[in-house]
């Protein structure tokens, strides 16, 4: 079990002078699935991108301890996995190539037994050699978790998990999320019932205005 | 390592989408050619020949030299490269690219000058060489820079040679007075200083880029 911890610190984000969340202090250090909540625009991309130490807050800041050592803003993506809409990977690669290339950039050595698991678990082992732009958009969703979990981070943040995703889909996204979080910590940014209701505490955004 | 195969993963894009090479190439032909057709029948002199030598080598590199984050940022894949690597890594693999990218084009255009351009005859031609590797080196850590900050702004287009001129324009004229005094058959040991100029600037360049590349690189 990893012994990872995420710390907001009176988290506050400014856009301009639009004020998106003020004043969030959570502590994440139990292994876990932890929401957040809030309708279109309450900040919850924001706030994982903060967290994912992509963007800065306007206010206060976010700690990562890993092992009870304090991590590095600028090695903060060596310990976490990242899903989101947002996220494109390169197209002009196939899917194999995509995680040769994302490996050799993180510098991890390739860990085949891995790779094959994750192609096997998320249906793409039959199309790894085929480029992403021929892929559909269920399958771009299935390599982003690819993507995420190579590297087998302590804290996988999701921001929207299922979308483009069918109901088998999901059903696999959902018992791959709960047993990955037997032994790391997860956050799930969503507007989906179904997503929240994996989470054991939630926090919705509006109450932070 | 991680810049080098950050490198690797630029150029096999490229070879696969042509994002640069082909607008760098066709800059190239489009350049020479209208230098060709206005200079006409008349004979240039050899040190506006110089001159006109770096003018193209400047407009070639605005046309190409900005997609090594321009590319990334419209396909919406900064944010992948965000979570794969530090900042430094993501500078130093764009900056062999853009480096590997400016040398091919810097050779391509001085072998195509030499031979359409019978007046650009250089006499020294150790301190041309020197002149010509400290230029692309300069050329290539400016215009990667600039690439990495007009990346985010919304008219990219024209911001890039808008932005590139004051900041290129000091290494540009003391390239095309370089190339003069190589063209005069002028030993090393007499431009030195002009020389020790360039290098500063690649360093200072180079120092600041590093520096600055944090801020521009987060949102």
């Amino acid at each position: 079990m990893n012994r990872y911890e995420l710390k907001l610190d009176s988290l506050t984000k400014y856009f301009g002078r639009r004020l998106v969340f003020r004043d969030l202090n959570i502590e994440y250090s139990q292994c876990g699935i932890y929401g957040i909540s809030g309708p279109n625009g309450s900040g919850k991309s924001t706030l994982l991108k903060i967290i994912a130490g992509i963007s800065t807050p306007s206010k206060g800041k976010i700690i990562h301890t890993a092992e009870g050592k304090e991590i590095d803003t600028a090695e903060i993506h060596e310990h976490i996995g990242f899903v989101s809409p947002y996220l494109v990977l390169y197209e002009e690669f196939s899917c194999r190539e995509n995680i040769e290339i994302m490996g050799k950039i993180r510098g991890i050595e390739p860990d085949e037994p891995h790779i094959a698991r994750l192609l096997e678990t998320f249906g793409l082992a039959d199309r790894q050699n085929d480029r992403l732009k021929f892929y559909s958009s269920g399958m771009k969703q299935r390599m982003k978790f690819i993507f995420a979990l190579l590297h087998k981070p302590a804290l996988l943040i999701l921001d929207e998990p299922t979308e483009n995703l069918d109901n088998e889909g999901k059903n696999k996204i959902y018992e791959l999320i709960k047993n990955y979080s037997a032994s790391n910590i997860v956050l799930i940014a969503s507007n989906e019932d179904s997503d929240l209701q994996l989470c054991t505490s939630s926090i919705n955004l509006l109450e932070h205005k | 390592m991680k810049a080098y195969h950050l490198f690797r993963k630029d150029l096999f894009s490229e070879i696969r989408n042509r994002y640069a090479i082909n607008s760098l190439a066709m800059f190239i032909i489009v350049t020479i050619s209208v230098i060709l057709f206005s200079v006409g029948e008349e004979t240039i002199s050899d040190y506006l020949s110089g001159g006109l030598y770096w003018v193209v080598v400047f407009f070639t590199g605005m046309s190409g030299l900005a997609r090594v984050f321009v590319s990334e940022e419209e396909r919406g894949t900064t944010l992948t490269l965000q979570l794969i690597a530090r900042p430094e890594t993501v500078l130093s693999g764009k900056l062999i690219f853009n480096l590997v990218l400016t040398l091919a084009m810097n050779i391509v255009i001085t072998f195509l000058y030499s031979a359409l351009f019978p007046a650009f005859v250089i006499k020294s031609l150790m301190l041309f060489f020197i002149t010509f590797i400290l230029g692309t080196l300069g050329i290539a850590i400016s215009s990667t820079i600039i690439a990495a900050i007009i990346s985010k702004a919304g008219s990219k287009g024209t911001l890039y040679p808008v932005l590139s001129f004051p900041i290129l324009l000091p290494l540009i004229l003391i390239l095309i007075n370089l190339t003069k005094i190589s063209m005069d058959g002028t030993s090393f040991g007499e431009a030195i200083m002009d020389v020790l100029f360039l290098a500063s600037y690649d360093v200072v360049m180079l120092s600041v880029s590093y520096l600055l590349f944090d801020f521009i690189w987060k949102d």
